[in-house]
């Protein structure tokens, strides 16, 4: 089936072509760190983590994204996600990817990451997620071939590959619960020291994930000859609605108890993140955007007149996307590290070399999403005899 | 980088070379030349034991951040602690912090002058229940007999994840090559390459020879070393003495510095 990537119109090799350029750039970037340091970046002894780790949480919650395809069609036999199943196994694929580029770019020994399987390390949460996030590349992979192979031939997929969707399902929750614990078990960190960590995790993955798969189901609607019907993007706008509000149900909680309880080292993170600390705030305006597009997409997203029409749900499905990336992709992360433990504020603006290299790794994930979505949508074309 | 924007410039430069495999060479070829002087701590015939090292800090013997400095400069010296004037990229191993932020917790409005104003001397530590050698996924922080919390820099693979466990801020990160920073190496240290986690060792090198640490050393009389679980120790005999506080106890680390207020 590989060879149907290689076959295509102007605009698709266009397309490969813009996605090559911008790895070029971020692999150029990408050496010039490696000899550099991490120096390049804007990250410091403050702030450890920044832009490349944030990306990674985001994208893992993309990933599992792919369970609220799966879930339904297989466990409840809700026969119209069959058609579309293979798109989210094929986006957690590309998610996974470039998750584990991420956590690559941001290694400082990236020649030595093998060390973490020559010296397994249980106790270490770091060690689990390299297990969970392997694995479920490989099911996905694996998955999502054999299922497509059989539609190809008109068979049924082998016996084998049932079982191994069963896995997928709990598997998916576990690699976002999973990258979850590597914050919230630190001592110390109080903006992640919270057992809903996981779960507001999950929820805004749920939202994310759908959202982003409404968007491409439109966009393979409007390229080619595969509609991904209007039945199955209503079902995932439902999930995103779900999804989106218990995301901000989650993060009331979270204010609630911070705010009430005023303790200091729990306080304080959110207090920068939303107001502003001690005079340093450069992400207040951003979450406060992020907070205007998550209440703005409920409003169109609860409305079941403009949930249904595709234009206004196309803004909506933006909106979540851009909301729950700006929350978790931008203030996840560095959130955590300002005020530091010992109080001082040192803030954390990525640099441009460092914005390259992550638009490097988007662009190698869109580059597998490109080339596995083209593989499916011919599949189902010719199955289809359009 | 500060001047991150005027090297942005170069990009378009890099990128037209593409793959090319220099910079990854240059990498490998650093990774070896730190083999040379792997670290040298274990212990010889000399060396001073215990079942768990710890420190107490006196700090009512210092009046100033002057008092201080001979500590600091003691140990970055011996230990190859390079000198980097960008903030963000500082590495150290012990310095001085106010009151307030070495004891967060422990601040409030009324605190009494002296202690508002005298630095606090701070460094790793070498807590009971370690959340550092929790997180490293690869045993390149662990946890030596005596309590003393290691490193290996060769094994570091610079994930950074100690960094956000360890809730002193006791580690630092080399974001770049710290040898041109270093004054006059030591040759009986290792250097780090960049890329890697380091931290205070409580001097194991020198404890492997019978010395004490070098801070203790410089310290004249203020910082005491010595095993915590020997009731005979002169360390247990000032706790016995004297009232004494550690940094956040509320998070059960078990820090094995105290200090004297
Ligand atoms: S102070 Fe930090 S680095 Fe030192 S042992 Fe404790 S957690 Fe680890
Ligand atoms: S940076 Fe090094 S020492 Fe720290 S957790 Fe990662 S591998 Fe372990």
């Amino acid at each position: 089936m590989l060879e149907l990537a290689l076959k295509g119109s102007k605009r698709y090799f266009g397309w490969i072509a813009c996605l090559l350029a911008v790895i070029g750039v971020g692999v150029g970037c990408y050496m010039w760190q490696l000899s550099f340091g991490l120096g390049l970046t804007g990250m410091s002894r403050d702030v450890s983590w920044g832009f490349y780790i944030a990306q990674f949480t985001f994208l893992v919650g993309v990933a599992a994204s792919a369970v609220m395809l799966v879930l339904p069609y297989y466990l409840h036999h809700y026969k119209a996600f069959g058609r579309i199943t293979i798109l989210g196994e094929f986006l957690a694929v590309a998610s996974v990817s470039m998750c584990l580029l991420f956590i690559i770019a941001d290694l400082g020994q990236p020649m030595r990451a093998l060390n973490v399987i020559l010296y397994p390390t249980p106790n270490s949460i770091l060690f689990w997620d390299m297990i969970v996030l392997n694995g479920y590349l490989f099911l996905n992979i694996i998955i999502g071939w054999q299922v497509l192979q059989a539609e190809k031939n008109s068979v049924a997929p082998p016996k084998w590959v049932k079982p191994l969707i069963y896995i997928s399902i709990p598997w998916a929750v576990s690699i976002h619960t999973v990258t979850a614990f590597l914050y919230c078990g630190l001592p110390g960190r109080g903006f992640w020291l919270t057992a809903i960590l996981a779960p507001r995790f999950l929820a805004s993955a749920f939202a994310a994930g759908p959202a982003f798969l409404i968007l491409l189901c439109l966009l393979v609607r409007k390229l080619t000859k595969f509609d991904p019907g209007k039945e199955q993007i209503q079902t995932l706008a439902k999930i995103v609605t779900y999804g989106i509000l218990l995301n901000v149900f989650f993060l009331l909680c979270e204010v609630f108890v911070v705010f009430y309880s005023k303790i200091p080292e729990h306080m304080d993170h959110m207090t920068y993140l939303y107001a502003g600390l001690h005079g340093h705030g450069v992400l207040v305006p951003w979450m406060w955007t992020s907070i205007a597009l998550m209440i703005f997409s409920i409003i169109l997203l609860v409305n079941p007149f403009t949930r249904q029409k595709e234009g206004i749900l196309t803004v909506a499905c933006i909106c979540v996307f851009i909301g729950t990336w700006i929350d978790k992709g931008l203030g996840m992360i560095s959130g955590g590290f300002v005020p530091s433990p010992l109080h001082h504020i040192t803030e954390y603006v990525p640099t441009k070399p460092e914005i390259a290299i992550t638009l490097g790794i988007y662009a190698v994930g869109f580059l597998v999403l490109t080339l596995l979505f083209k593989i499916a949508i011919t599949v189902k074309e010719e199955a289809e005899g359009v | 980088m500060e001047n991150s924007r005027r090297n942005f410039l170069k990009i378009a430069g890099i990128s037209a070379l593409g793959l090319s495999a220099t910079p990854v060479l240059d990498a490998f070829a650093l990774d070896i030349s730190m083999l040379d002087m792997k670290i040298n701590a274990t212990p010889g015939k000399d060396a001073i034991t215990a079942k768990r090292w710890g420190m107490v800090i006196d700090t009512r013997k210092f009046e100033s951040e002057e008092d201080l400095k001979p500590m600091i400069e003691a140990c970055h010296k011996i230990h190859n602690v390079p000198v980097l004037e960008n903030k963000r990229h500082e590495i150290k191993w012990i310095w001085e912090e106010e009151f307030k932020h070495a004891f967060p917790n422990l601040e409030h409005e009324y605190v009494n002058e002296s202690v508002e104003h005298l630095p606090f001397l701070v460094l790793c530590n070498h807590c009971k229940d370690a959340p550092c050698v929790r997180a490293c996924p690869t045993k390149a922080t662990f946890k030596r007999e005596d309590g003393i919390i290691l490193m290996d820099f060769h094994r570091c693979i610079g994930c950074r994840f100690c960094m956000a466990a360890c809730p002193y801020g006791s580690r630092s990160f080399n974001f770049r090559d710290p040898r041109p920073f270093i004054k006059d190496i030591n040759k009986k240290f290792p250097t780090r390459a960049r890329g890697v986690v380091e931290k205070c060792n409580f001097c194991a090198e020198r404890l492997a020879v019978g010395q004490q640490p070098a801070c203790v050393e410089a310290s004249k009389g203020a910082l005491v070393f010595g095993d915590l679980e020997n009731p005979e120790s002169e360390v247990r005999r000032l706790l016995k003495t004297n009232y004494t506080i550690r940094r956040k106890v509320a998070l059960g680390t078990g820090p094995s510095v105290y200090y004297i207020v």
